[in-house]
């Protein structure tokens, strides 16, 4: 039996104005896989909202003065590893971009939905990036056997570098693949993460593969074909990555290779 | 049949068994996924389109009954033959149930079908408040209802294209009790192909203009045919209610019973 409490996060109208003084309710998801014994439930923490605080700021907070068994995850603290998403009031954000300014009063944090839970708002990203990654083959196939590194590399386009380097950008942190109801649904969901990597991929020169080879990783519907353009990732995405034209592309692209003979 | 099976042996495809032993064809492409998908979405831009022109024409009825007579003549070739031959509605509506069933066959494929899958998506819609899965719910919803309307609609319009016009269909909405079913099949026909159209633009990339822009003319289309539906089907409702005494009787225009009058006189 669950002894999780309903404590819905309230939607109430937000000021991007920062109130200094106010204070602020987080019901955090408490959860310990590891203990066969530990009920998931709900835990209500209170602080004060200081100026320009982040959710990572006040997640520390927590941490360091109410309850030092809280688990959550974070490196960087400025938007580039990824590792600090969380469900916010029910939608994937990384803490260290929220500020608690956007927040209302009370707010509830679960962990990532889709990932391995590790404990309380803590998931293991790592371990399907690294499935998908290997699944997708989401590494340069040079279109050489032989690297002759000492022979300088050949020119690229700045234009096109730029396009690359634009879905680049991708932290991995898992927001996409937890705001996306088809993979919620179905598990072998390949997820945007995995088709920006091969929009990506697809778009260097340098890469042998062809439209052929990529229609066999994601030209079904646990790839492109199943994605029902829900849309979530392209919303949530801290990174504002355009999925949603990159997932459509791709589409088009596969069902033109699909239907070649 | 086993005994021959043990004797003759069974020579069976890789294709085949790679299938039922779990394991996908590399070898060879499997062009089937990109098709289907293709079909799912041709036949719903397909089914959309026709359900504006269906109500377009049905609507003609708010121009007169004279007008609603002239549109269902036309589609049975009158003014082609110089006589009525209602077998070419039903060809036509054989033509978009092949399409309507190819089309439920393939979204359903899509459809959540555990109760795990059911309870996971409601649950995710509801806690991300996110418009275009909640969309997709009503999608899904509709959809389901759509199986059964649509359905019994197309069985009905196959089996008795003869009972279309200005009366038989008046009568059909009041005097046979249908108005219920016909509204709610408006109401999930309107949600269903309008969320359908704008969903299709976003997964294809076309047209490419912003989500918002294609989410104002999406509920803009919506909201004229529901008006316009909700419309015409009130004055079917007045059209069969005034109709009721005369159940079964068929509408002729004036002109046509001044000129078959005259011809009477003459002789």
């Amino acid at each position: 039996m669950s002894a999780i409490t309903e404590n819905n996060g309230s939607a109430a109208a937000v000021d991007a104005e920062p109130r200094q003084g106010r204070w602020l309710t987080f019901n955090i998801l408490r959860c310990d896989p590891a203990d066969p014994g530990a009920v998931p439930h709900l835990r209500a923490y209170r602080i004060e909202e200081a100026d320009s605080m982040t959710l990572f700021i006040a997640l520390n907070e927590i941490r360091e003065h109410q309850d030092p068994t809280l688990k959550f995850d974070f490196v960087c603290r400025a938007g580039i590893c990824g590792s600090c998403a969380m469900m916010v009031n029910g939608r994937p954000k990384l803490a260290c971009r929220t500020l608690t300014a956007s927040l209302p009063a009370e707010n509830t944090l679960a962990p990532l939905p889709f990932f391995e839970l590790i404990g309380d708002l803590s998931v293991n990203t790592g371990k399907w990036m690294r499935g998908m990654s290997e699944r997708l083959q989401t590494w340069l196939h040079g279109r050489e056997d032989d690297v002759d590194l000492r022979r300088i590399e050949e020119r690229m386009d700045p234009d096109l570098a730029e396009q690359i380097y634009e879905l680049d950008r991708c932290i991995e942190c898992g927001c996409c693949v937890a705001a996306c109801g088809t993979a919620r649904m179905r598990e072998d969901f390949v997820g945007a993460v995995g088709f920006g990597k091969i929009a990506r991929f697809r778009l260097d020169p340098r890469d042998a593969r062809t439209d052929g080879d990529y229609y066999a990783l994601i030209g079904d519907d646990t790839g492109v074909f199943g994605c029902m353009s829900l849309l979530a990732c392209h919303d949530v995405c801290p990174k504002s990555l355009p999925l949603q034209t990159q997932i459509a592309f791709l589409r088009r692209k596969m069902a033109m290779t699909g239907t070649r003979r | 049949m086993l005994h021959c099976v043990i004797t003759c042996g069974v020579s069976m495809s890789y294709e085949i068994v790679a299938a039922q032993a779990g394991l996908s064809s590399k070898a060879t492409k499997n062009h089937w996924p990109a098709w289907l998908d293709i079909l799912q979405g041709s036949t719903g831009l397909f089914l959309a389109l026709f359900m504006w022109g269906h109500m377009a024409f049905v609507a003609s009825i708010l121009l007169g009954e004279t007008a609603m007579w002239t549109v269902t003549r036309l589609f049975e070739g009158y003014f082609i033959f110089g006589r009525s031959y209602p077998g070419l509605v039903s060809c036509a509506v054989a033509f978009v149930a092949l399409a309507f069933v190819a089309h439920a066959l393939l979204a359903v494929r899509k459809f959540p079908v555990s109760y795990r899958q059911c309870r996971t998506i409601l649950s995710h819609a509801k806690a991300m408040r996110h418009e275009d899965s909640a969309l997709w719910i009503v999608q899904v919803c509709t959809g389901f209802l759509l199986f059964f309307f649509v359905s019994a609609h197309l069985y009905q319009m196959f089996v008795w294209p003869q009972n279309i016009g200005p009366y038989a269909s008046a009568d059909r909405v009041w005097s046979d009790g249908l108005w219920p079913f016909y509204l709610t099949m408006l109401l999930a026909v309107e949600l269903h192909g309008g969320i359908g159209l704008y969903r299709l633009a976003v997964k294809w990339g076309w047209p490419n203009v912003p989500r918002a822009v294609l989410k104002t003319v999406k509920w803009g289309l919506t909201a004229f045919f529901l008006v316009l539906g909700l419309a015409t089907l009130a004055a079917y409702m007045k059209i069969g209610f005034d109709h009721r005494a005369h159940y079964g009787e068929r509408y002729t225009p004036e002109r046509m019973l001044e000129d078959g009058a005259r011809r009477e006189g003459g002789q």
